[in-house]
């Protein structure tokens, strides 16, 4: 983990009500695909937690939908804007335990993290499908940047308004290495029962601190009680208790 | 030029007989077992710090949500989440052995007078153990923690009970959730506590307006973070007129400045909490501001400020 100071670089609704950040600082504690970063929002006491959808170095880019006061402020924020943001929590995704043709799995604004993970597999030789599920056609966001990556790209969408009608899976292939997934745990569960292989799993939770320190987003797990902070929020789906 | 900035200001202060380097204490909850932020910062800077609420079996704790926000703080219903004493003796000690070479605050909690005993007497041996802080106050958990706390006698059994089984200093941590916290800091004191603190978190609450439903699933938990401050500040103010034995100050305190009136209220040292939280390096940031601070105000030592807050001085 590192606290540091963000400048933000570009602030973009993607559609009506997701929006994506760019912030450029010092980035290099960010270690895997999956971790998350905590944001201080002048005005509100918690910081925010988001996950990393892609990041270099110096820059950390976050894909993240309008739900409350934080979201709402971060949406009005500008280009030049400065945050405090600590950077490199969570675990983040086993990208070594991917074999040749894993599975990506994202509903919503449980998307965005699979991005960073699809782009090392892509880019490491991995044949990789990606299934993107949205309520409708106007919230899709983030087909073409996945696809030009080489993924094979699948979206659904529950009204049936673009792609697959249906939920996430709907979509999946018949066989893949091992599967990804980020999204609503209603999905997580549909997911789970519906997979053919071993995978991993995202979740999130209300939190205090973002870095182990307040036991605010504990959950049990076969492995005993696991901080999804901390300890996740990458979960091994054999772990799971449901 | 005025001489006193070019004394370096003492921070030391002691606590029931041990001496501090300074007065910030990171409170119980907010810092583990001290090894997790030793790896943001060498945590060897702290007065000392008070580590995470430790019962005889282990306990999950609360169902989540149990985090929520408020204006100028947060509310906690973790509900003593720890690994059970056996476990934090092989397993967590030893780790916070490891990265901190200071007497350790053992926080302990309880639900029945039995329970703090044997947990008191099972760390006891523990030699890096300096203070034991019994948390007769936590108020997210049924039939213990609050319950002694609430109530004079109770309060006053615990502490005689604790003090059987251990020689260490036993500081018993109070809850503001009462009518006059004077009262029950009287009764720790006449029943051989060697010092209080307070305050633990006040018992608070949050409604998701969508949901129409409490947003923790406990439905109300404790409420801490910079708006506590005043409250307890006034508390410490009114436990140090009535009572003789050290007191350590605990409620929103965020900044060095915080630290300072606290101890001028009456306090000997300060507990950080929820600002540990949101700014990992808090502890640090505070200590390394204190000798500024102090210069600002004229404070050649912090001893000196125990209590100067008070028109008749105590100490």
């Amino acid at each position: 983990m590192k606290q540091g100071i963000f400048t933000i670089a570009e602030n973009k609704a993607l559609t009506p009500s997701v929006y994506r950040m760019v912030l450029s600082g010092d980035a290099s504690a960010i270690t895997a695909p999956g971790q998350f970063i905590n944001i201080l929002i002048d005005g509100l006491f918690l910081r925010r937690p988001i996950s990393v959808c892609d990041s270099t170095p110096d820059s950390v880019t976050i894909i993240y939908k309008v739900i409350g006061k934080g979201t709402e402020k971060m949406s009005r924020m500008t280009k030049g804007d400065q945050l405090d943001v600590l950077t490199g929590l969570g675990n983040g995704y086993d990208v070594s335990a991917a074999g040749n043709t894993p599975l990506l799995i994202g509903g919503g604004v449980g998307v965005p993290p699979l991005y960073k993970l699809a782009k090392l597999l892509t880019a490491a030789g991995k044949t990789v499908t990606v299934i993107l599920g949205f309520n409708t056609k106007d919230e899709i966001f983030y087909e073409k940047e996945f696809a030009v990556l080489g993924a094979d790209v699948r979206v659904t969408t529950v009204d049936g308004s673009y792609g697959i009608k249906g939920f996430v899976t709907a979509a999946m292939p018949e066989t893949c290495s091992h599967y990804y997934a980020c999204g609503p745990e209603p999905m997580l569960k549909a997911v789970f029962s519906a997979a053919v292989a071993p995978g991993e799993m995202s979740f999130e939770e209300r939190m205090g601190c973002g870095f182990g320190a307040c036991m605010g987003c504990s959950c049990k797990t076969v492995a005993g009680f696991k901080r999804i902070c901390k300890d996740g929020p990458v979960m091994k789906s054999e772990d799971i208790l449901w | 030029m005025v001489t006193s900035d070019l004394t370096t200001p003492d921070l030391t202060t002691n606590l029931c007989g041990i001496e501090l380097e300074n007065p910030v204490i990171p409170a119980s909850g907010t810092f583990g077992y001290g090894y997790e932020f030793a790896e943001y910062y060498d945590i060897n800077c702290l007065g000392t710090f008070s580590f995470k609420g430790t019962t005889l079996e282990p306990r999950f704790g609360n169902p989540t949500p149990r985090i929520a926000e408020c204006r100028g703080g947060m509310l906690n219903a973790v509900g003593l989440q720890n690994p059970g004493v056996d476990k934090v003796i092989s397993e967590e000690l030893p780790k916070l052995k490891r990265c901190f070479a200071k007497p350790v605050m053992a926080n302990v909690s309880g639900f029945s007078i039995e329970e703090y005993t044997e947990v008191c007497r099972r760390l006891d041996s523990e030699k890096q153990i300096g203070w034991f802080e019994v948390n007769i106050s936590c108020p997210n958990v049924q039939g213990g923690g609050m319950h002694f706390g609430t109530d004079p006698e109770s309060a006053a059994a615990v502490t005689k009970a604790v003090k059987a089984v251990t020689k260490k200093p036993v500081i018993i941590k109070l809850s503001p959730n009462v009518s006059d916290i004077t009262e029950i800091a009287k009764a720790c004191e006449e029943a051989g506590a060697d010092g209080l603190s307070l305050i633990n978190t006040l018992v608070g609450m949050r409604i998701d307006l969508f949901r129409r439903r409490p947003v923790l699933a406990n439905t109300t938990g404790g409420f801490s973070g910079p708006a506590v401050f005043p409250a307890a500040l006034r508390m410490v103010y009114q436990t140090a007129e009535a009572v003789k034995i050290p007191i350590v100050g605990i409620g929103g305190v965020s900044t060095a400045e915080d630290v300072i009136e606290m101890m001028m209220a009456g306090a000997c040292a300060v507990e950080v909490g929820t600002a540990n939280l949101i700014h990992p390096y808090a502890c640090r940031d505070i200590i390394n501001d204190l000798p500024k601070v102090m210069r600002k105000y004229n404070i050649h030592s912090l001893k000196e400020i125990t209590g100067a807050a008070h028109t008749c001085q105590k100490m």
